[in-house]
């Protein structure tokens, strides 16, 4: 269990947002990139007192956010980082959307660029599931946690841990602490480069910063 | 300092039982400095207020109205008799609850409705300004406005907030001082007037200036004004405040009191008719040369200008929250250069949300009864007034 699904229980997270709230110092700048309605931003806000701003690429959502009371401007991952200076966020959260945006890997070096530290979590592709469906099925997987069927799905680019663990290197991010998440939507430590979790997570939450 | 009187309008009351305001008025020892490097002097701002400042002076809200307004956000008109333009947004229980909040609104310098404007009498001649009175832009309704709530006592407002001319105020309010506004929502507005902008101000202007009542600006001496040119000039400006689809919808072809064309130039259909009224409402409220001067002031503002050309260096190190709102068929403010301005907030590194609205009422629907603009201001508003401390 996590301290975050614990305090507050006005606001009720998800297990993984619950996961990536734990990872957040109190009274830290945090932006989060797809914040979505803003549930993970306003748990931020209200209990561990950040000061928080969110870019989302829903109109609806952000609507949503601002009439809360959040900081929210509308906009997209894949083009709108640029334009935020150099390490101004102490945290910067990328959660269950690297896999939706269109250059990952730019998307990433933008998270490590504007904050002193950045969040990306991922539905894992690597899941036995997932490889038993193509490999047995013969036919694209579509899972609680992928529910899409492969031609109207928002997941363009979806990796596995071992994927994303070589992105990492290739953008030379340093991994200060990793996550899998799990059957049963618990989180626990793991070794992001042992075949174990990559088998059987989910998906992952990491740490990173730039080395 | 100031010495507060009753205010002054340029013509006769038709609601004097309402409750008209109050005029501020500044001797000669503070005139209003102008960006065109004259001084104003004497310097009348006439504004309203609503609802009840509180002990410590925290929850003041600075409304800025735009071209056409004026400080009667929420109270009859004194002229026209009609509910204040944004009565809607403003009062008792409304989205800028004047229960909980106290609301200013001052009608802008070079104004026709009490501040110091055209109309009034130039001390050098006794006369009235006239063409004579200084050009004057945003910058300088800003400066008259601080210099407003110095008189108030008020150091620092929990928001000031303004559609269209307004939100150019809000955001030179943003430049000019950071530190006296605690939050600022820029509606359907522009960092810098857009060439097509300018270009509409410009028919606008050359409409009254084209009517020989007009007399070069001169018109007050000869008891009447250049009213044909400024129904012209308001008449053209509507349109850009409308959608096509709003007018498509509200008017179509429909034929105004009659079956068939008529075959001449009367308002066969509706939307001329409808046109035709609005600019001649409009002639009863407002004066011809503070149309002119207030769109000049609109035309030259530029803010990025007075930043090197950046304009993320007009907020640098802000710590305003900003919250800008635009909205889908408005093309006269249009949603990209409310993004324009939130890009440049970004980058800035301010505090900064962005929402827009999807509505077929062009420009206008910042006045209009939009939920989701309501929703907006109502959920901006209490987290500023909560990240304050307003009690």
């Amino acid at each position: 269990m996590n301290d975050a699904s614990k305090v507050g229980s006005a606001i009720a997270l998800r297990p993984d947002l619950a996961a990536i709230a734990d990872m957040i110092p109190n009274s830290t700048r945090v932006l989060d990139i797809g914040c979505g309605d803003g549930a993970l931003l306003e748990y931020l806000v209200r209990v561990k007192n950040i000061d928080g701003r969110g870019l989302e690429l829903s109109q609806q959502n952000v609507n949503q956010c601002v009439a809360r009371g959040l900081s929210v401007v509308q906009g997209d991952a894949d083009t709108d980082l640029g334009e935020y200076p150099s390490g101004v966020f102490d945290i910067v959260i990328l959660s269950q959307t690297i896999q939706a945006t269109e250059r990952p890997s730019y998307v990433l070096q933008q998270l490590l660029r504007i904050g002193k530290r950045t969040i990306v979590s991922f539905p894992n592709f690597g899941h036995w599931r997932v490889r038993l469906s193509l490999a047995l099925r013969g036919r694209m997987p579509v899972t609680k946690t992928l529910g899409h069927e492969w031609y109207d799905t928002p997941n363009i680019h979806l990796c596995t841990i071992a994927d994303f663990l070589s992105l990492a290197r290739d953008v030379d991010a340093r991994i200060d602490q990793a996550l899998s998440l799990n059957e049963g939507e618990r989180t626990k430590p793991m070794q992001p480069d042992a075949w174990g979790p990559n088998l059987f997570a989910q998906g992952a939450i990491f740490l990173l910063a730039k080395k | 300092m100031a010495e507060i009187v009753h205010p002054r309008f340029l013509r006769p009351l038709k609601a004097p039982a309402e409750d008209l305001g109050q005029v501020l008025k500044f001797g000669p020892d503070h005139p209003l400095v102008l960006d065109s490097g004259k001084n104003l002097s004497p310097l009348t701002i006439a504004y309203m207020t609503y609802g009840e400042l509180n002990a410590d002076r925290s929850n003041a809200i600075l409304v800025a109205h735009a071209l056409s307004g004026d400080q009667f956000v929420a109270s009859t008109h004194p002229v026209t008799g009609k509910p204040g333009w944004w009565d809607l947004t403003v009062g008792p229980g409304k989205p800028i609850d004047t229960n909980r909040f106290f609301v200013i609104c001052a009608n802008v310098v070079g104004g026709c409705m009490g501040t110091t404007g055209p109309g009034d009498i130039d001390p050098a001649t006794g006369e009235p300004y006239g063409p004579k009175f200084p050009v004057v832009t945003i910058r300088d309704m800003v400066r008259a406005q601080a210099m407003l709530l110095d008189a108030l006592g008020i150091e620092q407002v929990l928001c000031v907030l303004g559609g269209s001319m307004g939100g150019m105020q809000v955001l030179q309010w943003a430049a000019s001082y950071p530190d006296r506004i605690f939050s600022a929502m820029p509606i359907a507005t522009a960092a810098r007037h857009s060439a097509q902008n300018i270009a509409f101000n410009e028919v606008g202007r050359q409409a009254i200036m084209a009517d020989p009542e007009w007399r070069g600006g001169n018109y007050a001496v000869s008891g009447n004004s250049p009213s044909k040119g400024l129904a012209v000039a308001r008449m053209a400006a509507h349109i850009t405040y409308l959608s096509e689809t709003a007018l498509q919808r509200k008017f179509g072809r429909l034929l105004q009191d009659r079956e068939a064309l008529s075959f001449g130039f009367d308002a066969d259909f509706q939307i001329e008719s409808y046109l035709r009224h609005q600019g001649m409402t409009f002639v009863d409220r407002f004066d011809a040369n503070s149309y002119l001067y207030i769109t000049r002031a609109m035309d030259y503002f530029d803010l990025a200008a007075d930043y090197g050309g950046v304009l993320a260096e007009a907020f640098r190190g802000s710590k305003t929250r900003f919250c800008l709102v635009s909205f889908t068929s408005d093309w006269l403010f249009p949603t990209s250069e409310n993004k324009r301005i939130a890009h440049a907030l970004n980058a800035a590194g301010a505090n900064v949300s962005f929402v827009e609205i999807a509505s077929d009422r062009g420009h206008d629907a910042f006045l209009l009864d939009e939920p989701e603009l309501f929703d907006t201001i109502r959920g901006f508003l209490s987290s500023q007034a909560y990240a304050k401390g307003v009690k």
